[in-house]
């Protein structure tokens, strides 16, 4: 049976999480299909065509689609369903609320956040913030997978898959009001390979700003711990940790953050992580591979003017 | 409007959770247990729905052994008016409970029913959405905020890259993201208000519902630990370390 993966993009540029999702379906089986669904996206099935490994790309193009609903999306995926044996997505916001609807509806239990594919239908999952990781081997006919992108590498590309258009279009009685994101000129959070990373001694979002400067002499992304975000310093969509973004970056550096077991469980698989911290104490020490104890205020100025 | 809350009894966020030498499960025996998190949130969300005059009754439901009862009065004490207990000693897949959870409110038939978005056990961000599925109802998940209107609800919405607002008609299914309000503490009248509130229990017969195996678990590990790292005594040999010993700027 072939996979089917949820392409992840906003309408007019794929996410590279895709790219990343068609690893993990190449370590289930060989055919591979993505489905884009949007409004107006054509630009995105060009992208999804060229990725390697995908034999077929669907595409549902209709007004319907365009703010990317739970409610729909999820019909369209279980009238797709009889034809897969598993179902792919990202873990990200939009598979998170789609996929669990569609496994509902199809009578299948729902695998959330697979970081290795042992089997087609044996894969590993973290559970507890990340402080287990669970093997569990799937009974249903179909297998309904969220899947963490950082634990993925991506699939080249130089592809040409094929395109099917799809006709039928599925209403949703949810109506999109409106939607504000974030424009930042540095890289994702989830695809960067460096973060630099702020917490509550940031003191104030007013502070950020030095972390921005670091991060754009590293040609990194910002994130931040939930205290940072709890305290309204930045934005929700830096938060990094169990219920906030799951990072895996070469270099983690982490900025007056304590270290509590929710922000570990989002970046403790950078390859390399950098904490300064003013409290010697802090348990963010443990896991960092170099650790300086320092006043980030001093500390982060020094780093800026240091990297030239 | 009657709001319907499902809660869950989960390990307390502070404690870190170690496998059994066996590779089963978690050992979670003797630990400290809590309401999880983004339910308490679901809960004082509500609550405040209630205190504003939008809703008439809070009903609060969870599933599990004799002990969640604990964290089902605990959600009295923040205001619940009332409580629901399926009892059962089997560990159920998010599925399985989405199911028992539409028995009840077929029964209870609720307007609007706010999940917590994820438990910090099995972090599997799930039960409110296949419930959603199986009532045929709208949701809107990691909830910010959330406004009753004339016609229905507008829920701001945390989603990757920034927020989303969206416009849904009642009966509909919400769930809590971390900012959608601070939960209260219970006061001490207020836990011994809750003691005497009523608490209705139930078994998976009862409620008349089948249900499936749907996977088998084959081990739990620790994850990989991470090697000991070292300290720095100064910016200088750190930028020096990362260029020439881990090599990553």
């Amino acid at each position: 049976m072939a996979i089917l993966v949820l392409a992840e993009h906003d309408n007019s540029a794929l996410k590279l999480d895709t790219a990343k999702i068609v690893t993990a379906a190449r370590a289930i089986g060989d055919e591979v299909h993505v489905l884009v669904a949007g409004h107006q996206c054509d630009a995105v099935v060009k992208a999804a065509q060229v990725l390697q490994g995908v034999s077929q790309v669907l595409v549902a193009d209709a007004s319907a689609y365009q703010a990317h609903l739970a409610e729909n999306f999820a019909k369209l995926l279980v009238d797709l369903a009889p034809s897969y044996g598993h179902i792919l997505a990202s873990a990200s916001s939009l598979g998170k609320d789609t996929l669990p609807r569609v496994a509902a509806l199809l009578d299948v239990a729902q695998i959330s956040e697979v970081i290795a594919v042992v089997s087609a239908d044996t894969f590993v999952r973290p559970i507890y913030a990340g402080n287990a990781l669970e093997t569990l081997q799937s009974l249903d006919a179909i297998k309904v997978m969220t899947v963490r992108a950082s634990a993925f590498d991506a699939v080249s590309e130089g592809n040409n898959a094929a395109v099917t258009t799809l006709d039928k279009v599925f209403e949703a009685k949810t109506q999109f009001v409106s939607q504000s994101l974030t424009v930042s000129e540095r890289p994702e959070l989830g695809n960067a390979g460096i973060i630099v990373s702020g917490g509550r001694g940031m003191g104030s979002g007013e502070n950020f700003g030095m972390l921005e400067q670091l991060a754009d002499k590293l040609g990194a992304a910002v994130g931040a711990s939930r205290a940072a975000v709890d305290a309204g310093f930045v934005s929700n969509d830096l938060q990094v940790g169990q219920t906030g973004k799951i990072v895996a970056p070469n270099l983690y550096i982490a900025v007056g953050i304590s270290g509590a077991i929710q922000h570990l469980a989002g970046m403790k698989d950078a390859k390399v992580i950098v904490a300064i911290n003013k409290d010697p104490e802090a348990p963010i020490f443990q896991v960092a591979d170099y650790g300086l104890v320092a006043d980030l205020f001093e500390a982060v100025p020094e780093l800026i003017s240091s990297l030239g | 409007m009657k709001v319907l809350v499902p809660v869950k009894r989960v390990v307390d966020a502070n404690v870190k959770v170690r496998v059994k030498a066996d590779n089963t499960s978690v050992d979670t025996a003797n630990l400290k247990m809590a309401l999880n998190p983004f339910c308490e949130i679901a809960v004082e969300e509500a609550v405040r729905l209630k205190e504003a005059g939008s809703a008439t009754e809070v009903v609060v439901v969870s599933i599990g052994g004799k002990a969640v009862q604990e964290q089902l009065r605990t959600a009295l004490a923040l205001g619940a008016d009332r409580a629901i207990h399926i009892e059962t000693d089997e560990s159920l897949v998010p599925l399985s409970i989405a199911k028992l959870l539409k028995a009840v409110q077929d029964k209870e038939q609720a307007d609007l029913v706010i999940f917590g978005k994820q438990s910090i056990d099995g972090d599997n961000n799930q039960t409110g959405q296949m419930f959603a599925a199986l009532m045929d109802m709208p949701q809107a998940t990691f909830a910010s905020e959330i406004k009753l209107e004339a016609n229905g609800l507008q829920v701001t919405r945390e989603i990757d890259g920034g927020m989303q607002t969206l416009q849904l008609s009642l009966p509909a299914v919400v769930t809590a993201d971390l900012r959608l309000n601070e939960p209260r503490y219970a006061s001490l009248p207020n836990i011994m208000k809750a003691k005497r509130k009523p608490l209705d229990i139930f078994t998976v017969a009862d409620l008349g519902v089948t249900l499936k195996s749907h996977q088998t678990i084959v081990k739990v590990t620790p994850p990989a630990e991470r090697k000991a790292g070292i300290m720095v005594a100064s910016v200088t040999e750190l930028v020096e370390k990362l260029k020439n010993e881990a090599k990553v700027i």
